[in-house]
């Protein structure tokens, strides 16, 4: 026990000029699940390169990372939806300006089960399901099965995007809301997991989580326009319907650290970790 | 100098007591402080009988009673399986098995208790969920069936080890008069033994009951989380502590949205406080 105890304190002398260090000289990002795997792989690659200087990057959903950019907890917020006014109104209250930085593209994938013969559906089919007028997959030209539902928590960026843009078409005065019975999953891995076992299930997620296990369903945007896949190129043309901006959001315009990282991010290197990661660069 | 000491470390002891019923006398204000904010939004009839909860639209619609009936499906399902099982292996290890089973029995429960509830939720979606869902032909087997088989595994240390207490502490004569007066082993359980160690098994399922309606973890793993109002427990469903946990990072410190999950809080701390309360009722009449 006494040894134990001494191994700590060893530990803890040798270990707090790091602490000291990394005070000075360190980046706290936080936000967007979506873009946790990106934030990280621009952060070990800036680590990398400019070595005494320490990002801690976590998740949490966009929500999470704007509320902790507004209790002063971060320095950059992670977001896959643009900040909305009653969060600026809060953030300006404790004296904090939010500041916009579109620092890539993501396609959101709709996604079902291989063993679901559907694979095309417009974006008012979509809609149709999720807000739960269409309850049976018969009704799409599917098997006599009812619909499982499943959508991200309240707090993921990716579950507000998909609300306002396909369940309310852009409507700022819809109602529209998810179908209460719809399934909220807490990680987008979860959704892959659920769709993967389930072949009544659809559910949504970033295009970087699609593997062979889920089928993404080609979207149009309406009865008479063309049903598309969802992949990089087709997000860079535009013609993918469901692609939104990602953003990192700063305390006013960034100064110092945060400019430096913020700067590598829309770099050439940064938008090519972008690329790696599944996403679309907005730099090209 | 003895005196001193005495005295000092007297005091010691009593700021020590003094200690927890001030925090939690500073919990309750906070969360009262934070909770009761919502109703300036909601009056409390609508916030608890609400339909629908939409806390993140505008305006947005916060209304508990499907969390609330969520909560209740799941935690009256394990009371259903929990509480036979538990009273039932209490039985058996206080009365009926043999020296030897009953210290393997015993170390057994103890070991289920300090499985963390995460591990649980976890060995439960990837086994009792696909289960469920081919067993009763179910569109999704994230249902509050799961969750209530899992949180009974969780409840269950509980009630044996009190309700096994309670039976052991009945007066061994009781047990020696009925014999001798010619019962048979099950009707001396039964009609004797149950009945003198009633309160005690009560305060048991209580306990168990309480610890079943604040996990959060398992259940927010294996049930679904859809806030609709249940109408078996075959659904999937959203309980109140999953709704905390789940939301308490998007919510903006301040904003309506958190005040409505402080003030879940408050319907949490009412609940699991009145079920420790009538225990320690119960326990109190037993002895």
């Amino acid at each position: 026990m006494l040894k134990k105890c001494l191994v700590f304190f060893v530990v803890m002398i040798l270990a707090s000029p790091l602490f000291a260090a990394s005070r000075k000289n360190s980046l706290q990002i936080k936000g967007s699940d979506t873009m946790v795997n990106l934030g990280q792989a621009w952060a070990e690659r800036y680590m990398e390169k400019c070595q005494q200087e320490f990002i801690a990057v976590t998740g949490g959903g966009s929500g999470t990372g704007l509320s902790s950019l507004i209790s002063g907890t971060c320095d950059i917020a992670m977001s896959s939806r643009n900040i909305k006014q009653k969060e600026i109104v809060l953030a300006k209250a404790k004296g904090i300006n939010p500041y916009e930085i579109k620092v890539a593209l993501d396609g959101l994938a709709v996604v079902v089960n291989p063993a679901n013969p559907l694979d095309k559906l417009t974006t008012d089919q979509l809609a149709g399901i999720f807000t739960g007028r269409v309850s049976n997959w018969k009704d799409l030209g599917g098997k006599d099965e009812k619909i499982v539902i499943l959508s991200r928590e309240v707090n993921s960026g990716t579950h507000v995007y998909f609300k306002e843009h396909v369940l309310r078409k852009n409507d700022p005065n819809s109602k529209e809301e998810f179908v209460p019975r719809a399934l909220l999953l807490s990680s987008s891995q979860a959704i892959a997991d659920e769709v993967a076992g389930n072949p009544a299930a659809i559910g949504y997620y970033g295009m970087g989580y699609i593997s062979s296990k889920q089928k993404p369903v080609h979207v149009a945007k309406d009865g008479k326009s063309e049903y598309i896949a969802p992949t990089i190129e087709n997000v860079v043309s535009g013609k993918y319907p469901i692609s939104r901006p990602l953003f990192l959001y700063t305390n006013g315009e960034p100064k110092n650290l945060v400019k430096k990282f913020v700067d590598y991010a829309l770099s050439k290197e940064g938008q090519d970790i972008v690329l790696k990661t599944d996403f679309v660069p907005v730099n090209k | 100098m003895r005196k001193v000491k005495e005295f000092i470390v007297e005091k010691l002891i009593l700021i020590c007591g003094l200690a927890c019923i001030f925090f939690v006398v500073l919990i309750f204000l906070f969360l009262l402080k934070e909770g009761l904010a919502v109703f300036k939004i909601v009056s409390p009839l609508q916030f608890l009988s609400g339909k629908s909860w939409y806390p993140i639209s505008e305006p947005p619609q916060l209304g508990i009673l499907p969390l609330i009936l969520g909560s209740l499906f799941v935690t009256v399902g394990a009371a259903i399986i929990s509480i036979p099982i538990g009273v039932a292996c209490a039985i058996y290890i206080a009365e009926v098995a043999p020296k030897k089973i009953k210290e393997i029995l015993k170390a057994g429960i103890e070991l289920l208790a300090a499985i963390p509830s995460v591990v649980l939720g976890f060995i439960g979606m990837v086994t009792l969920v696909p289960w469920v869902k081919s067993i009763f032909h179910l569109p999704t087997g994230l249902t509050a069936l799961s969750g209530s088989i899992m949180l009974a595994f969780m409840a269950m240390p509980t009630i044996v080890s009190i309700a096994e207490d309670a039976l052991y502490s009945v007066p061994k004569n009781y047990k020696e008069g009925a014999l001798a007066l010619g019962a048979t082993e099950w009707q001396t359980i039964w009609r004797v033994l149950l009945p003198a160690a009633s309160s005690g098994i009560l305060a048991a399922v209580m306990l168990g009951i309480g610890r079943v309606i604040g996990e959060t973890m398992a259940v927010m793993m294996i049930t679904g989380n859809a806030a609709v109002i249940p109408s078996s427990i075959l659904q999937p469903v959203r309980t109140l502590t999953a709704t905390i946990a789940a939301e308490m990072g998007e919510a903006v410190v301040g904003g309506e949205h958190y005040f409505a999950l402080f003030a879940i809080g408050i319907v949490l701390f009412v609940i699991s406080f009145a079920i420790n309360v009538s225990a320690d009722l119960f326990l109190h009449r037993s002895k």
